[in-house]
């Protein structure tokens, strides 16, 4: 709980300083003329006056769908190629040792750079943002998956196929769960990384969308909504996050969490 | 030499290994490696560390296959997974994303049988092991005896006609270790099943055991000396030891093995001429 206040606590005082140091009616320090503190930074009042607007005005709704409906079928695609294409190379020895320096090399391509072609292949509507997050989540998800498959321990598989476990059992009983646990250590870099393919790809060019919001406000110099705009993509990918976080903590109930004793 | 009475026969084995340091010459782990196992009995292998103990377990199994030589189980080549037989290994093997009772079941789950009728078989068998109360507990909420309590549920409750343990208890403390080798016993006497059980523990061997099987130090490991325990059954593991027989059993059977031991002990501690 000291925690938690001192965490409020940090937060206004920021806030606090933030206000003082842009408010025209204080006499700047470091700018001649009052009016470019907050030109340049913004006014938290004003900030939080944009997004007072956007949510009762109702202006975000159709933008924020936009952005949330592209980060969550990036999120999802991309997640579900990961996992499929994670299964096959961890368990196709040969088709991994063929296709591994292009997987290397796909993975350290700056993919974001991919943002514009995707704009022609795609056209400006969601498609292309969809193609850019999943480029960005597929490669995550697929090396944890393919990590996942190659690191099951050989003592579990071998009693599973002393069991009795045929092929596909070995894959739905032992190399999934096991892969699982390595996927959901991804899917928190991945979620935040489909919200940034979404908005990248609306920044570079769209006509809806949160990203698009932002780029409007920048070209017109309103630092205020694009301050907005930021604080507002910050709290739902803390959101996807968290939910994130939540379904993990129902699916992985069988991990031992740090802290918890191993003995009875 | 195809007894009827004869559950598993492991006939001249040999595997050889391409070894990594020297590429040319493959390392032979078993080198013309034969045992019986007569329905119904206790044969525990006994060995030096590093013989090749688990490698024959493992070709028994069907895990492995030999670079040449025959497995017979009931007289009949093996091909593949031993369908006939329970595995139950040294390290964990259980699935830690299964509670205890579906661990167990798991078995029956992979050959198909309904759901009901399995839980019900893997609660009576928890309940055997003494774990009836832990059926919901995931392996890390479980002590290690615990986890080898339903492991060992875990093998039996697919009634296998042959066991093959590997060192099943030796990561457990003394106590422990003894009071689930009695209930190995009691659950073993109750339908006799052919067993081979691999130890390095020379009493461990002799106290469970109807024959033990002394095998060479490696590489190219053999069986160089087989002996009869005459111990009567019903046995307890603790107390057998203090017995004058036991005594006679294990001085004989040291005296067999001492030489391999001391050997193995030589090629771990030079191990560059080794090999």
């Amino acid at each position: 709980m000291k925690i938690r206040a001192a965490q409020l606590l940090l937060l206004f005082a920021f806030v606090l300083a933030w206000g003082l140091l842009t408010d025209p009616r204080v006499p700047g320090f470091y700018f001649d003329n009052p009016d470019k503190a907050a030109f340049f930074f913004g006014e938290p009042l004003k900030v939080l006056a944009r997004l007072a607007d956007w949510f009762v005005g109702g202006d975000i709704y159709p933008h924020l769908g936009v952005t949330l409906l592209e980060t969550l079928l990036a999120f999802v695609l991309g997640t579900a190629g990961g996992i499929a294409m994670g299964l096959w190379l961890g368990l196709a020895r040969t088709a991994a040792a063929i296709l591994d320096p292009y997987i290397k090399g796909l993975n350290a391509m700056p993919r974001v750079i991919l943002a514009p072609i995707f704009m022609v292949w795609f056209g400006l509507g969601m498609a292309s943002k969809v193609a850019l997050g999943i480029t960005l989540v597929f490669f995550i998800v697929f090396f944890n998956v393919y990590q996942g498959v190659r690191e099951v321990s050989p003592v579990v598989l071998a009693n599973a196929r002393m069991l009795g476990a045929g092929q596909r059992q070995l894959l739905r009983h032992v190399y999934m769960p096991s892969a699982l646990s390595w996927v959901f250590a991804s899917l928190h870099n991945s979620v935040g990384l489909a919200f940034v393919g979404a908005v990248v790809g609306e920044y570079l060019g769209s006509a809806e969308g949160v990203g698009y919001l932002i780029h409007q406000a920048e070209g017109v110099f309103d630092i205020n909504t694009v301050i907005a705009g930021i604080l507002l993509l910050t709290g739902f990918a803390l959101v996807l996050d968290a939910a994130v976080g939540w379904i993990e903590s129902r699916l992985m109930v069988w991990q031992p969490h740090t802290g918890e004793s191993s003995q009875l | 030499m195809s007894d009827s009475a004869c559950s598993l026969e492991l006939d001249r084995i040999t595997c050889r290994f391409s070894s990594r340091d020297a590429p040319g010459t493959p390392y032979i782990a078993l080198a013309e490696a034969s045992l019986t196992v007569r329905t119904g009995e206790f044969v525990a292998v006994v060995g030096p560390t590093g013989c090749g103990k688990s490698t024959l377990l493992n070709v028994a199994a069907g895990l492995l296959a030999p670079s040449s030589g025959t497995v017979r189980v009931h007289g009949e080549a093996l091909i593949g997974i031993n369908r006939r037989s329970g595995y139950m290994f040294q390290a964990d093997a259980l699935m830690p994303w299964r509670s205890a009772l579906d661990n167990v079941t798991a078995g029956l789950e992979f050959r198909g049988m309904p759901r009901e009728e399995a839980r019900l078989r893997g609660h009576g068998w928890l309940q055997r092991v003494g774990l009836g109360g832990f059926a919901t507990r995931y392996p890390h909420q479980l002590s290690g005896g615990m986890r080898k309590r339903v492991a060992l549920a875990q093998m039996l409750v697919l009634d296998p006609e042959i066991l093959l343990m590997d060192e099943p208890f030796s990561a457990l403390d003394i106590q422990t270790r003894q009071l689930m080798e009695n209930e190995l016993l009691a659950l073993w006497s109750a339908n006799r099943k052919s067993v081979i059980f691999i130890t390095h523990d020379l009493e461990e061997a002799i106290s469970l055991a109807d024959r033990v099987v002394v095998l060479s130090a490696g590489p190219a490991t053999h069986p160089i000396g087989e002996f009869v325990i005459d111990l009567p059954r019903p046995r307890d593991v603790a107390e057998v030891r203090l017995t004058p027989r036991f005594v006679e059993l294990h001085t004989q059977i040291w005296h067999a093995m001492k030489g391999e031991v001391m050997k193995a002990y030589a090629a771990q501690y030079a191990p560059v001429d080794a090999r």
